[in-house]
């Protein structure tokens, strides 16, 4: 299993025994940033430039921490969307950053596959931070990592991710990673954010938030992005919010211990309350801290030990 | 000058004809057919063991020219005819600028029998500039020699513009064929919808984008009588949709791609632009009710859809590359291998979908072996066994997912007026005596 | 090739009776416990460093902090090994800023694991002083240091390897040469 794989694209991919893995690892990461010089030297020498075709502030800060605190050297290169089509195509990018030396790209891109391309077309290794719809596997990761810390195990729990499933690749990855580490997961939404054959993952699907509310140990929210009312996916955002908004009210009936999450950035007073963000169930910034440590411990899985390709 | 073919299986199902006899061919016409004709003053060409048939006829085909050459030319595009088998192509108005105008529609003649490979023969737009909006100068541009009218690439979505482009072909005998596609349903769509779709993150094209579509223009050539084609129809709905209007009595005709009938979509897996088309690939149970569909008669043509197109397009990201397989040269072994091989359609069926079909739909001579008809035919090697390489491909067009595929039994010689534009008869057995390639 | 055991060095009792040794050498060169602190590195370390401080505490009984070191992120053969180490937490519940650490582990070779803990050591705080508690030194080492405490100095060849075996870890105390052998 180790030092076997040059790529993370997704968690589709991924048994539960590697994802446990970095799971484990991901706490002696974790342990380096409470501490006076948050820094490690594992990764002198090595370069990482995180490619992003999309605007992100907290995962590329994230990504470009970790990479500092393992002592690699980072270095970032922002793509206007508008210029994708007409200008530098995305394998010519990846090889002129792989020709100046870099060992890993990090690429965030608004079409699913892009770093399936990329990772076709260069040595170096790459990380999916986020491919259109597909998936964002390091979120699905520190997710999984919250989860692990706060409640001890992802078996047997039961977590309700609510929203827009149909576009969200932080869904897409949590429900992978979720599932093969035995979580039952309910989907919370209204069927036109519902992908196509979704249940095959071996989900459940309500359409009603309240009845699932009782029953979960994690809710976790996603974004709404508000465009989607403008496509006609749903009536309204004073609709959406009525049946599916959180507060602090419709959380009267969730287990006392449950857990709140949220990939952000958060639309308070759309998918969540102000004050449900801001409660004591809410771990919205324990995920960004331990998003951190994740992608730490993923920079020393992929580029720690012998060089992909001379490991056979 | 004079050719004698000796010694290959003629095979002409429309004429229930499949007998071993010699064909005298002088001045591009099939002189005469018979059994032991001795040579007299001519090139004799021994093709004993293969099977000569109708040629082919591909009704769907895209080659870019004018205005598009990086993809693919004229010139490229009919030596792909040719080596794939057919003896003609139809080839579709979506061009740059499109063959909207009469000119247009010469320009590609001329340039096609300049070239004399197979023929060509032009399929002119529906609406001016395929814009969708105003009809084309459609009687103009079948007497410059247009077979057939279609818009194919983009729908005719306005269904008020739809009708009166069958009313108008009514005059005219030539076909509408109509690419089914609600835009609104397809929506930017990549991929089939369905789980695959869902997994890969993926917008995708619901079988209803073309569903709803087939079952529009059935009413609307059922209303007007006019006659319609359907074009790469790839679901099952579809299928019964089109069964039903013929049971009524409806005149059209449909047609189904290669790609179509043996892929589903697991080929777009790991994100294989090459495997990326319009409509998109569906699911083993689409491809079923194809193939039944072919077998009864309710899909009428097979037709390549070749869509040529640069490496450059191809390699990007899958929502960015453009739809289109270049099947011209892989279409015949691959429906040998996969259809007749596997005993889902006869030779004489396959025959029946590659020439005779097509041609009467486009009202072409081709499709038949008669004596006093023009001498064009495809010989088959039944036993031939290759691999597709893209990388011998005449096309420009390389993007194939069949690349690697193992076949058996493949096109070894087309003959258009006479004339060999491609052979390559190279058994151990006779080599002295095979048709060189032209 | 296979190891085979070639010699025992050490049986249980010559290991007790070198850690109740070091235990008296440490006392007395640091003047008791007043900012003692023992850290161990990952994994034999550890266990021989608890042991120190049982006997530490015993004979003085006043209590002295212990810590684990892993150094896995600090090791400079990373991109030379075949599988990645695991990497798991270092455990230090206590400033080491002014503290005397002695830092401890089983074998002392070559250096490198012990400049290791050195780097990982100064990232955590500035202590006054770091000694070096070993059970065995081998030699050959390849960087400039040494330890402070030794329970048997015991010259071997490269060719060989030296084991410490653990109640804690192999169910056993000794201390083991073993050798290649053509199989």
């Amino acid at each position: 299993m180790k030092g076997m794989r040059k790529d993370l694209l997704g968690l589709e991919d991924m048994e539960a025994d590697e994802m446990k893995h970095i799971l484990d690892e991901t706490v002696a990461f974790k342990e380096i940033l409470f501490r006076t010089i948050k820094k490690v030297p594992t990764l002198r020498g090595r370069t990482i430039a995180t490619l992003f075709y999309e605007p992100s502030t907290r995962t590329r800060l994230s990504f470009e921490l970790a990479a500092k605190r393992m002592g690699a050297d980072s270095a970032a290169i922002s793509v206007a969307t508008s210029s994708v089509v007409k200008g530098e195509s995305l394998k010519d990018t990846a090889r002129t950053l792989e020709a100046m030396g870099v060992d890993m790209i990090i690429l965030r891109h608004g079409e699913a596959g892009a770093p399936h391309l990329v990772a076709q077309t260069v040595k170096a290794s790459v990380i999916n931070a986020g491919d259109g719809m597909h998936e964002h596997p390091t979120q699905g990761l520190l997710d999984l990592f919250t989860i692990t810390e706060k409640k001890g195990r992802i078996q047997g729990l039961h977590v309700a991710i609510i929203g827009d499933i149909t576009h969200s690749r932080v869904a897409r990855s949590d429900i992978w990673g979720l599932k093969r580490l035995g979580a039952e997961v309910t989907l919370v939404g209204p069927p036109t954010l519902i992908p196509v054959d979704i249940e095959k993952t071996g989900v459940n699907v309500s359409y009603h938030l309240d009845p699932v509310i009782p029953k979960a140990d994690v809710i976790y929210i996603l974004r709404l992005q508000q465009e989607r009312q403008q496509a006609g996916l749903f009536p309204s955002i004073r609709e959406y919010i009525q049946r599916y908004g959180i507060s602090r009210e419709r959380l009267s009936r969730a287990k006392f211990d449950v857990l709140i999450m949220h990939p952000g950035p958060m639309n308070p007073g759309i998918e969540i309350t102000e004050d449900v963000a801001i409660s004591t169930a809410s771990v919205v910034e324990e995920q960004v801290t331990n998003g951190v440590a994740v992608r730490m411990a993923l920079l020393h899985y992929l580029l720690g030990g012998q060089p992909y390709e001379e490991a056979a | 000058m004079r050719k004698l073919l000796k010694g290959a299986r003629i095979l002409d199902p429309a004429r229930s004809l499949s007998e071993i006899l010699d064909i005298e061919i002088r001045d591009g016409t099939i002189a005469r057919i018979a059994r032991d004709l001795s040579p007299q003053d001519c090139e004799v060409i021994d093709l004993t063991g293969l099977v000569l048939c109708p040629g082919f006829v591909d009704m769907h085909t895209h080659l870019r020219e004018p205005g598009q050459e990086d993809k693919e030319t004229l010139e490229t595009g009919l030596r792909a005819a040719a080596r794939g088998g057919f003896v003609a192509v139809a080839c579709m108005p979506n061009t740059a600028p499109p063959l909207d105008q009469r000119a247009s529609v010469e320009y590609v003649i001329r340039r096609g029998l300049q070239i004399g490979l197979s023929r060509v023969f032009p399929v002119a737009s529906v609406s001016k500039m395929q814009k969708g909006e105003e009809l084309a100068e459609l009687g103009d541009l079948a007497e410059g020699g247009a077979v057939a009218f279609s818009d194919d690439g983009k729908p005719v979505s306005r269904a008020e513009l739809m009708r009166r482009a069958l009313e108008y072909s009514r005059m005219l005998d030539r076909p509408i064929i109509s690419h089914c596609e609600d835009l609104t349903l397809s929506a930017g769509g990549a991929m089939n919808e369905g789980y695959l779709c869902t997994k890969m993150g993926l917008r995708g094209i619901p079988k209803a984008a073309e569903e709803v579509m087939v079952a529009r223009d059935i009413i609307l050539a059922e209303t007007t009588r006019a006659r319609l084609h359907f074009a790469h129809i790839s679901t099952r709905r579809s299928v019964e949709l089109v069964r039903d209007g013929k049971a009524r009595g409806v005149s059209i005709t449909a047609e189904v791609t290669p790609s179509h009938l043996i892929l589903t979509e697991e080929a777009v897996s790991g994100y294989d632009t090459n495997a990326k088309v319009n409509p998109p690939l569906r699911t083993a149970d689409d491809v079923d009710a194809l193939r039944q569909g072919l077998k009864d008669g309710t899909l009428d043509v097979i037709a390549t859809d070749h869509a040529p197109h640069t490496r450059e397009d191809k390699e990007k990201e899958f929502a960015y590359a453009p739809f289109g397989i270049s099947g011209l040269e892989s279409a015949v072994s691959l429906l040998l291998t996969e259809l007749v091989g596997r005993g889902v359609l006869s030779l004489e069926e396959l025959i029946l979908k590659l020439s005779t079909n097509p041609a009467r739909i486009l009202r072409l001579h081709f499709g038949g072996i008669q004596e006093g008809s023009s001498a064009d035919f495809t010989v088959l090697d039944l036993e031939k066994e290759a691999t597709i390489d893209t990388g011998t491909f005449q096309s420009k067009g390389r993007n194939s997912p069949f690349h690697g595929w193992k076949t058996k039994g493949a096109p070894v010689l087309t003959c258009v007026q006479g004339n060999f534009v491609w052979g390559e008869v190279t058994r151990d057995s006779r080599p002295a005596r095979s048709p060189v390639m032209v | 090739m296979q190891l085979a055991v070639k010699s025992q060095i050490m049986n249980k009792e010559d290991m007790s009776r070198a850690l109740s040794r070091i235990a008296h050498e440490i006392l007395e060169r640091n003047k008791g416990t007043g900012q003692l602190a023992f850290v161990g590195i990952r994994t034999r370390g550890i266990h021989l460093a608890k042991r120190l401080v049982e006997r530490i505490e015993s004979f003085e009984g006043k209590s002295v902090p212990i810590g684990v070191l892993d150094i896995t992120l600090y090791r400079d053969d990373l991109t030379r090994l075949h599988h990645h180490p695991v990497v798991r937490k270092t455990e230090i519940p206590f400033d080491i800023t002014d503290k005397k650490i002695v830092l401890v582990d089983d074998v002392l070779y070559t250096g490198r694991t012990v400049r290791c803990a050195l780097d990982a050591l100064m990232d955590l705080g500035r202590p006054l002083v770091v000694q070096l508690a070993v059970l065995v030194d081998r030699g050959h080492r390849e960087l400039p240091i040494q330890a402070d405490y030794v329970g048997r100095n015991c010259p071997s060849s490269q060719d060989e390897r030296v084991d410490v075996h653990l109640q804690e870890v192999e169910g056993a105390d000794e201390v083991v040469i073993l050798e290649g052998e053509r199989s």
